[in-house]
């Protein structure tokens, strides 16, 4: 369990997070959703430790994020970054073995190089896996760092945007990944959504999140609703059933 | 309590083609190893051939009388040039750029600074009088307590720019500078000049008198610069991939910077500032690698520099004889490539 209590992060005078208290489970899809601005990157990198809090814990498996050792917290909890821009010109393969930094220090057991091999084919990526990061498209690159993040083989699983720049196919693709973590393996996946309808089709639970608070928090036929998507985003929505899914549409 | 923390699916995990999978990564994982070691093997090479030609160009006959002089100077250039190159590759690792050096940034002024400082509150008697080990080893501590503070805060988050960090680097050097020629106007201007002269030497009259110490300190400074070397790969993809991997930022970046702080002192005190033999041998050990990996960057690093100031002060002696020092050669050189880098960086 990832708990959060009363984090909150100010920049001047603005409250980018205010005083957020949540649990997150240790097994699932959790989605968080929320206009830009709203303070879904803030959360996260407090929670993983990127940012300093101003006020509030956070402790994952009760293991305080702020005052336990670097690698006790990077051995339960993992994190994609929203922004996948990387100096250092290493290979697909060098970047997914960073994954495994955690756990062996930097020297690859043979369990390692196996999970850095199962996360590049997870990813699709082993016909990439020689090639320079700063070679690949920039979904392919999004791609390489969600396999670095598999890699690194934790029960938590931190996703900021991770369908950015991702075609349709590789979308979706991700998403049935993360969804089949959370399922064969117990993973708890947490990740931030734009759309919505992804976080709909595929998440056990979704967190709306408005000027750095939480406003709406269920299953996905609680928080997939007009009142409820009206009230976050500020525009109307209609909400459709189709098959199995809760489909919004927002388009005119 | 954490069930994942040693499972590893891996293997079993979904149908992937492990195997095939791994042979080919292998069969491309060899391709650049072996040009790696080949890289290094040529620079060991280079290095033993400059040594050959600095040890016995134009002895002469008198062998007992050369080889244990010049056995002294190679021992010393190489100290200086390991500790020049290890302090600059882990403070590019920690600023995240290719330009800016422990020098450029007012490390060796600084060290000049206390040095001088030191002089200027003991007196120029007690300082003569006091073992050389001694100076060296307070300059030192001055150093480390105070580059260490000073160079942490101007880091930062790592957030930022290389212009801002260029633009302290050369007003805290000017200040210490300036402080340091104060002092060294209001003291007695005879007595206290060749002191200085001889704290502070230059390639040309070598300090030996703390080489076996130096020596020391830099054996032990590039030991445990290897022993980080896998936490400088992780730095190196950035502050906050690194922390995510479990690093503990803050207590890496302070261990480092002492490093180089310890490393500086031993080059400074040996040859006083080099300015730009740091950025040198740094780039030149990036450009021959072309690797992300510290192990082999400190290597080629600590390589390179030692076939430059070798090799540099046998040309120097046997074909300029002597009619410019080996530092201003370096910062002629280290400065036009500094410029070329700066111009580079701004039309990227
Ligand atoms: N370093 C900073 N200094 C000042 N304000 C900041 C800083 N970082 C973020 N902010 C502000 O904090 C607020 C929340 O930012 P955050 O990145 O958490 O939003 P987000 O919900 O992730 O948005 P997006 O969907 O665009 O990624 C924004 O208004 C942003 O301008
Ligand atoms: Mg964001």
């Amino acid at each position: 369990m990832i708990a959060v209590d009363g984090l909150t992060k100010s920049y001047g005078t603005a409250t980018v997070v205010d005083g957020v208290s949540l649990t997150l489970p240790d097994a699932g899809v959790t989605s968080i959703i929320g206009p830009n601005g709203a303070g879904k990157s803030t959360l996260l990198s407090m929670v993983s430790r990127i940012l300093g809090p101003d006020a509030g814990t956070a402790s994952v498996d009760g293991v305080d994020v702020f005052s336990a050792s670097g690698r006790e917290v990077a051995k339960r909890l993992s994190v994609l970054r929203q922004d996948t821009h990387m100096t250092a010109r290493i290979t697909v393969r060098e970047l997914v073995e960073f994954g495994r930094f955690p756990h062996s220090g930097g020297r690859l057991t043979p369990d390692c190089r196996a999970s850095v091999t199962s996360a590049l084919s997870y990813c699709d990526l082993d016909h990439l896996a020689h090639r320079g990061l700063h070679e690949l498209s920039g979904g392919q690159r999004q791609r390489a760092f969600v396999a670095m993040v598999l890699a690194q083989d934790t029960r938590y699983v931190l996703l900021d945007e991770p369908l950015n720049n991702l075609d349709m196919a590789h979308a979706t693709g991700v998403m049935r990944l993360l969804r089949r973590l959370a399922d064969e393996r117990d993973k708890s996946i947490v990740l931030v959504l734009h759309d919505i309808n992804y976080a709909s089709a595929h998440s056990d639970r979704i967190i709306a999140m408005r000027d750095g608070a939480v406003v709406a928090d269920g299953a996905p036929a609680e928080v997939i609703t007009p009142e409820a998507l009206e009230d976050v985003y500020g525009m109307p929505f209609t909400v459709h059933r189709l098959g199995d899914d809760l489909v919004a549409s927002y388009f005119r | 309590m954490s069930p994942h923390e040693l499972t590893l699916e891996g293997t079993e995990a979904g149908k992937a083609p492990t195997r095939p999978g791994r042979s080919v990564g292998l069969v491309r994982r060899a391709l650049p190893s072996t040009r790696t070691a080949r890289v290094i093997a040529s620079l060991s090479v280079l290095v033993v051939a400059s040594l050959t030609v600095f040890l016995t160009w134009g002895v002469d006959g008198h062998w007992d009388y050369a080889l244990p002089r010049r056995a002294e100077q190679a021992i010393a250039l190489i100290v200086v040039g390991a500790a020049i190159a290890v302090s600059t590759v882990v403070f590019q690792t920690l600023t995240h750029n290719r330009i800016l050096t422990p020098s450029i940034m007012g490390f060796d002024a600084l060290y000049t600074l206390f040095a001088t400082t030191l002089v200027f509150f003991l007196g120029a008697n007690s300082v003569e009088t006091m073992d050389p080990w001694i100076m060296f080893s307070s300059t030192t501590v001055l150093l480390l307590a105070g580059a260490t503070t000073l160079y942490r805060w101007m880091i930062g988050d790592g957030s930022r720019g290389l212009y801002t960090l260029v633009l302290m680097g050369v007003i805290a050097g000017t200040l210490f500078g300036s402080i340091q020629s104060f002092m060294v106007r209001i003291m007695d201007p005879n007595e206290y000049d060749s002191l200085l002269d001889q704290l502070l030497p230059s390639f040309g009259a070598l300090e030996t008198d703390v080489l076996a110490l130096a020596a020391v300190v830099m054996i032990a400074g590039v030991a445990v610069a290897f022993r980080f070397a896998r936490t400088l790969d992780v730095l190196g993809l950035g502050r906050e991939r690194a922390i995510t991997l479990g690093v503990d930022y803050r207590r890496a970046v302070t261990w480092l910077l002492m490093l180089v702080a310890v490393l500086v002192a031993v080059a400074t005190a040996l040859v006083g500032p080099v300015t730009f033999l740091g950025l040198l041998v740094a780039n030149l050990a990036y450009q021959v690698t072309r690797m992300h990996r510290h192990v082999i960057t400190l290597t080629a690093s600590i390589l390179v520099a030692a076939v430059a100031l070798v090799l540099g002060q046998a040309l120097l002696q046997h074909v300029l004889h002597f009619n410019a020092t080996l530092g201003s050669i370096i910062n002629l050189v280290g400065g036009v490539y500094f410029i070329v880098l700066i111009l580079k960086e701004s039309r990227a």
